[in-house]
């Protein structure tokens, strides 16, 4: 490259309407791939911080999700009484028989429009099991008692959800008697409270949904896993790593809206990467001369080639930035969706990676680099005496 | 002593579809070093293309062109490139300088394709636009300056890299008298005081006149 | 027409140019068409539901179950023709990304209610003779190769266990919208089997479906069949099948949100290609705009020249982009997972949206050049230099 990058900055410069089209086409394509990049990114964020590296959930083998899965209270008794679980102060095994429901509410805001909420009944441990859980306001709810706490987005937009309020479901009224937080997971899109009151309000007595408990040791996973594969009394169900269960669970989601996301943004991509092959072979047409006398001046082939080429990608590089800032700001938005595997609504926030911004800018340097491919081939394939009598 | 530029027997013959169209007829010139000549002919005679083909950026149906020893006709198009690199200085009609530029930029731009220190790029740049006459306007941009003076600039640009032979293309046919009269004079003293040897094409005959010789071509023959 | 023919020549001026504006507002214009259909796909489930159905569910939630003696209360309610149920069976075939509905029903009065799904008398008949069978929807009979007198083992997760089914019917639509991709099976072989291994959980009911006689009556009937089992345990909530349809695309609504901002997005690419061509051709033009403006053509001429043009590119990237569009829309609903969208096609409003949106990006594409070249005096136009 020995065309100097002056020349190369200042044309990009001149045109600036032509080119400003460009760079904004660009962006806008690169705006969509990130938003979506993001938008998975966001669903996995907010399930794998749902999970803890140091708990083992229990679940039915075949169980898709939470909801779907059975334990009887006389599996859930063996499970306490392993050696891998881990002991309080008291001697008291740190973990959670769970009951896991999905309930109707009132969407705030939507006159009348019901969404589904997990409603999640839990053991007393639950606190020493995820600390990440804190209560926010109020208090937390007595145990043999029909009373809730509610997670922070469910108090955002649903009616009724708030401290102090009833919410009805299973022929009886629930109070509402705190608020939690777990900064940014799952569990703030939940409604909790006592796993036992739970199972008689639906008639399901010792019937829990998944059995959760803190491991003593974090190299125990593999022994627990071969008495899982050889007690006959267990063989139907399956542990896994919190973290990994519930990311698990993100997956169906985030790979719809990564495949779909990326299949769009592709097709969008191909628009605008046109547009910069317009531009591009515009700016060559009106450069010809130039090409000429830099030719005739003794600079190479490939010299030519490469301006333009750069040129090109400075153009997408641009772009690219710009889209990039632009989806940066989704990282202060919160929305809500169907998560397939819970089939509850699920909130959760735009995420940006370091990997994303990478996917993202070499994204827009490719379609820089597709653009303008063609036109500086036709560029540096010029006869010298013709480019020179363009004028 | 051998002449700078040989000419030897050349023949161009133009291709378009499939009709031929001889352009030079088996020209032979030599010009010895610190000459200037000057090319003359009617539109169509094959003046441009001799010029072309002097400063390799064309090449011979047949023939061969020898300029300081190397026979332009054998290299490859690479080669070529550097060749014109060290060898030949452009003068244009319409000064083709880059308009994104400045004047000091463009006269840099064939130093680019050498070796020397940022410090010897400078100081060469500076001289030549000294000798020019530009040394204040180094920092315009081509549209900010008259014809004259981006022809000078352009001159400026022709000789900044030390080349063989200077190579002009009616290098005053875009401009009024007075700047054409400026031009002539540079070049003549390019050619006195540096001792540069210029091969010029021009159909203006008080141009012709400064050469030192002039050739006329007619139909692709000398006359 | 001399006019015309000048708008024809200097659209396709710049041969390369125009091609691949072209291309790019047919790609954009298939990219439009396909994320509609994806939006009406998600929308299906609502256009195809009857009127005359309503759905009775639990009022909490719709995976809580119904006891089955709701049944002949149900039946009793004025204007009620047939009541069906139906539990969601879930499970697992061959492994988790297989996913399509499976569903336990009543072989008696399920295809009475729902005659979008055709039957030959000789497969119902055997459908409702043998206990362990299952007929399925057309496209899953095709991508899991099964024909009739095959064997389906589904490893059970909200009913534990293995079940075997045997193939004894293949469902075909009666609408262009009818979903091929589900599973039914006897609801009593699954009830029975509970009763034995579960008998906490026999009697159950997903869901009542209820054909009625009169659409208009629907929201009467509705209050009337909730209004039987209010304060008891198992409150019901009922609702037209459109509305309960309605319900699940609600809560994807981000997602579909989404989209639909993404087939604005591809307009704006559209708008700025074809822009950035205008006014490149335009600003190339200048000089001859004025020498027109010399020759006493007047503004509206001007117009209709840039204009034109506009419209010509427009106009021919639209009929390409819609003609592509029917063999990619028909080449995606092959790809994707059957069960993902039960019914994938180009709907008549996609292509007229399509359709006018190219032809308004014509004219927007031209707004800004129309205005410039308006704006140049004959003077300045004349020392353009290009």
């Amino acid at each position: 490259m020995k065309i100097p990058f002056k020349y190369i900055f200042r044309n990009f410069k001149n045109r600036k309407l032509t080119t400003g089209i460009t760079v904004f086409g660009i962006a806008l394509v690169v705006f969509v791939f990130s938003a979506v990049l993001m938008m998975a990114y966001g669903v996995q964020k907010t399930l794998i911080q749902t999970g803890s590296d140091e708990n083992v959930l229990v679940a039915r083998k075949s169980a898709n999700g939470e909801i779907s899965s059975i334990l009887t209270q006389d599996v859930v008794d063996i499970l306490n009484t392993l050696t891998q679980v881990a002991k309080n102060n008291e001697g008291r095994p740190v973990s959670s028989g769970e009951t896991v429901v999905v309930i109707n509410l009132i969407k705030k805001g939507t006159e009348g429009g019901m969404s589904n909420v997990t409603v999640r009944g839990v053991s007393d441990q639950v606190f020493t099991l995820r600390p990440h859980v804190k209560l926010t306001e109020g208090r937390m709810f007595l145990f043999g008692k029909r009373e809730l706490i509610v997670g922070s987005s469910i108090t955002k937009r649903f009616e009724g959800a708030q401290l102090g309020g009833k919410v009805r479901f299973a022929g009886d009224n629930w109070t509402i008697v705190g608020l939690f937080d777990t900064e940014g997971s799952g569990f703030d899109s939940e409604i909790w409270g006592d796993s036992e009151q739970l199972q008689d309000a639906f008639n399901r007595r010792g019937g829990f949904s998944t059995f959760t408990f803190r491991l003593n040791q974090k190299e125990n996973f593999a022994e627990l896993k071969t008495i899982f594969e050889n007690d006959p009394r267990l063989q139907q169900f399956e542990p896994k790593i919190e973290r990994k269960y519930f990311e698990e669970q993100s997956e169906a989601m985030a790979a719809f809206i990564r495949i779909l996301g990326i299949f769009i943004t592709i097709i969008f991509s191909l628009g605008s990467t046109i547009g910069a092959m317009i531009t591009m072979y515009s700016a060559v047409a009106n450069r010809t001369t130039e090409i000429g006398t830099f030719r005739a001046l003794g600079f190479r082939r490939r010299s030519i080639l490469g301006a333009f080429l750069l040129e090109s990608l400075f153009i997408s590089i641009i772009g690219g930035l710009i889209g990039l800032s632009l989806s940066s700001f989704l990282q202060f938005f919160k929305i809500s969706t169907l998560n397939f595997s819970s089939f509850s609504e699920l909130e959760f926030s735009f995420s940006l990676s370091p990997q994303i911004v990478i996917y993202t800018l070499s994204f827009a340097l490719l379609m820089g680099l597709i653009g303008g491919f063609l036109p500086a081939v036709r560029a540096s394939r010029m006869n010298i005496i013709n480019a020179l009598r363009a004028s | 002593m051998t002449p700078l530029v040989q000419v030897k027997n050349v023949v161009k013959i133009y291709k378009r579809d499939k009709l031929e169209i001889p352009v030079l007829q088996n020209i032979s010139l030599d010009v010895p070093e610190g000459e200037f000549l000057a090319l003359m002919g009617p539109s169509g005679s094959g003046k441009t293309t001799l010029l072309n083909l002097v400063s390799g950026i064309d090449q011979p149906t047949s023939g061969s062109i020898i300029v300081a020893g190397t026979d332009i006709a054998k290299l490859n198009e690479s080669a070529l490139a550097k060749w014109r690199s060290r060898n030949i200085g452009f003068v244009f009609q319409f000064y083709n300088l880059m308009p994104v530029l400045t004047a000091y930029d463009n006269v840099e731009l064939p130093l680019l394709l050498t070796n020397l220190s940022k410090k010897e790029k400078k100081e060469r740049v500076e001289m030549v636009l000294k000798v020019v006459g530009l040394a204040d306007r180094m920092d315009h941009y081509p549209k900010q300056l008259s014809g004259g003076q981006q022809q000078r600039v352009a001159i400026a640009r022709a000789v900044v890299s030390d080349p063989t032979l200077i190579i002009g293309d009616e290098p005053t046919g875009d401009l009024d008298r007075k700047s054409a009269e400026e031009i002539l004079i540079l070049l003549e003293r390019l050619n006195q005081e540096f001792k540069k040897t210029i091969i010029m094409v021009t159909h203006d005959p008080h141009a012709a006149e400064r050469a030192r010789i002039i050739h006329h071509l007619e139909k692709g023959e000398f006359k | 027409m001399k006019m015309l023919k000048v708008i024809f020549k200097n659209a396709l001026r710049h041969k390369l140019r125009a091609f691949l504006t072209i291309v790019g507002i047919a790609i954009a214009v298939v990219a439009f068409g396909v994320l509609r259909t994806v939006v009406t796909a998600w929308n299906a489930g609502v256009e195809s539901s009857a009127a005359n159905r309503l759905v009775t569910r639990q009022a909490i939630s719709f995976i809580f179950p119904l006891p089955y003696a709701y049944r002949e209360q149900v039946l009793k309610v004025q204007g009620v023709e047939t009541v069906t149920w139906a539990n969601w069976f879930g499970g697992t075939y061959i492994d988790k990304n297989q996913f399509f509905a499976r569903m336990a029903i009543d072989p008696e009065t399920f295809f009475e209610v729902y005659p979008e799904f055709k039957l030959t008398k000789q497969e119902l008949e055997n459908f409702k003779k043998e206990q362990n069978s299952c007929v399925l929807g057309r496209d899953i009979a095709t991508k899991y190769n099964l024909k009739i007198g095959d064997i389906m083992n589904i490893d059970g997760d909200i009913y534990p266990g293995n079940w075997e089914f045997v193939v004894r019917g293949i469902y075909t639509p009666r609408d262009k919208n009818t979903d091929l991709t589900q599973m039914l099976f006897h609801w009593k072989y699954i009830d029975e089997r509970l009763r034995k291994e579960m008998p906490g959980r026999a009697g159950e009911v997903g869901w009542y479906v209820t054909k009625i006689k009169n659409p208009n009556q629907s929201s009467a009937i509705s209050e009337e069949i909730d209004n039987l089992f209010k304060n008891s345990r198992a409150e019901t909530k009922t609702e037209t099948e459109r509305a309960f349809q309605q319900g699940f695309v609600t809560a994807s609504g981000a997602i579909i949100g989404a989209m639909n901002f993404m087939s604005f997005v591809i307009i704006g690419i559209i708008m700025l290609v074809l822009g950035n061509t205008m006014i490149m051709s335009a600003r190339e033009r200048t000089q001859e705009y004025a020498v027109l403006k010399t020759l006493g053509f007047s503004g509206g001429h001007l117009i209709a020249f840039i204009g034109g043009e506009s419209m010509v590119i427009a106009i021919i990237g639209g009929i390409v982009g819609l003609s592509l569009t029917f063999p990619l829309v028909n080449g995606i609903g092959m790809v994707i997972p059957k069960g993902f969208f039960p019914v994938f096609n180009i709907e008549t409003s996609t292509l007229i949206l399509a359709g006018i949106s190219a032809l308004l990006v014509g004219v927007a594409a031209s707004i800004f050049p129309i205005f410039k070249a308006l704006h140049t005096s004959i003077v300045d136009g004349l020392q353009h230099i290009g």
